[in-house]
């Protein structure tokens, strides 16, 4: 799953939780059956769970484009090594 | 969210959490009732009244007990629990409560009863008080909700009377 996807993810099951939830409180309330409010929500918490948990193909369509190795070559590092010499010297002596 | 595991995790702990609102919710719309149980006790008989040789009066009666407590249910309620009660005062009590009956109602399609019985459990006095005694049948219930806290209340009904003698 892409960064992209995550946070698809995380947002779908949040939003698609509370949805159910509402829904199934209103149906509960309005029927008069606290057993229909718990199995709409119960039947919204494994739907939410089959889409958001797997990692379908819908979380990858942004993935992240690495650079080619022949970058490393043609932008070198930062020398440190020079610097990190010149200060330890000091305290050596 | 990265993984199939952290994704379930959160999903689970969410779920959870709306569900226990969802419960809250539900119990605190049990607020919106407001009910208007009836209930009647007819004392059919003195069976027998007598003194125990341990100087225990005891009492038998026979009852009839009707009620309507259809409006104590919502649809966060599990049952009732209901209980018939002697109250009465003595010199050495300012009150004595005897349950004489009981019962469960499950649904509310049970909750509107009669029921003809003598007393269920045994009424018997702390000492030799009864003779001409006023007392009060109290129906009291406790409402059990399937989420949130108990609650009760009771109608009394006053103005009974036992016998001056024993028989």
């Amino acid at each position: 799953m892409d960064w992209q996807g995550q946070k698809v993810a995380e947002q779908l099951m949040q939003i698609m939780l509370l949805g159910f939830a509402a829904i199934a409180f209103a149906t509960g309330y309005i029927m008069g059956s606290f057993q229909m409010m718990i199995y709409i929500y119960a039947g919204g918490v494994v739907l939410t769970t089959l889409v958001t948990v797997p990692n379908w193909p819908f979380f990858n369509r942004h993935p992240l484009k690495w650079l080619d190795p022949s970058e490393v070559e043609k932008h070198p590092k930062p020398q440190q090594s020079v610097n990190a010499n010149s200060k330890k010297k000091p305290t050596k002596k | 969210m990265h993984s199939f595991g952290y994704r379930a995790n959160a999903l689970l702990t969410f779920a959870v959490t709306i569900l226990a609102f969802m419960c809250t919710l539900a119990s605190f719309s049990d607020n919106f009732n407001s009910p208007t149980p009836t209930a009647q006790v007819k004392v059919l008989n003195i069976n027998w009244f007598q003194k125990q040789p341990n100087g225990n009066d005891e009492v038998s009666m026979t009852l009839n007990i009707s009620a309507d407590l259809q409006t104590l249910f919502t649809w966060n309620t599990k049952q009732v629990f209901v209980f018939v009660a002697a109250e009465y005062e003595t010199p050495k009590n300012s009150l004595n409560q005897i349950s004489l009956w009981d019962g469960i109602i499950p649904s509310k399609e049970h909750a509107k009863f009669w029921i003809h019985t003598s007393n269920k459990y045994r009424f018997i006095d702390q000492g030799s008080n009864l003779r001409g005694k006023e007392f009060n049948l109290t129906m009291h219930w406790h409402v059990m909700p399937k989420t949130g806290k108990m609650f009760a209340d009771k109608i009394v009904m006053p103005g009974y009377r036992l016998p001056e003698e024993y028989r």
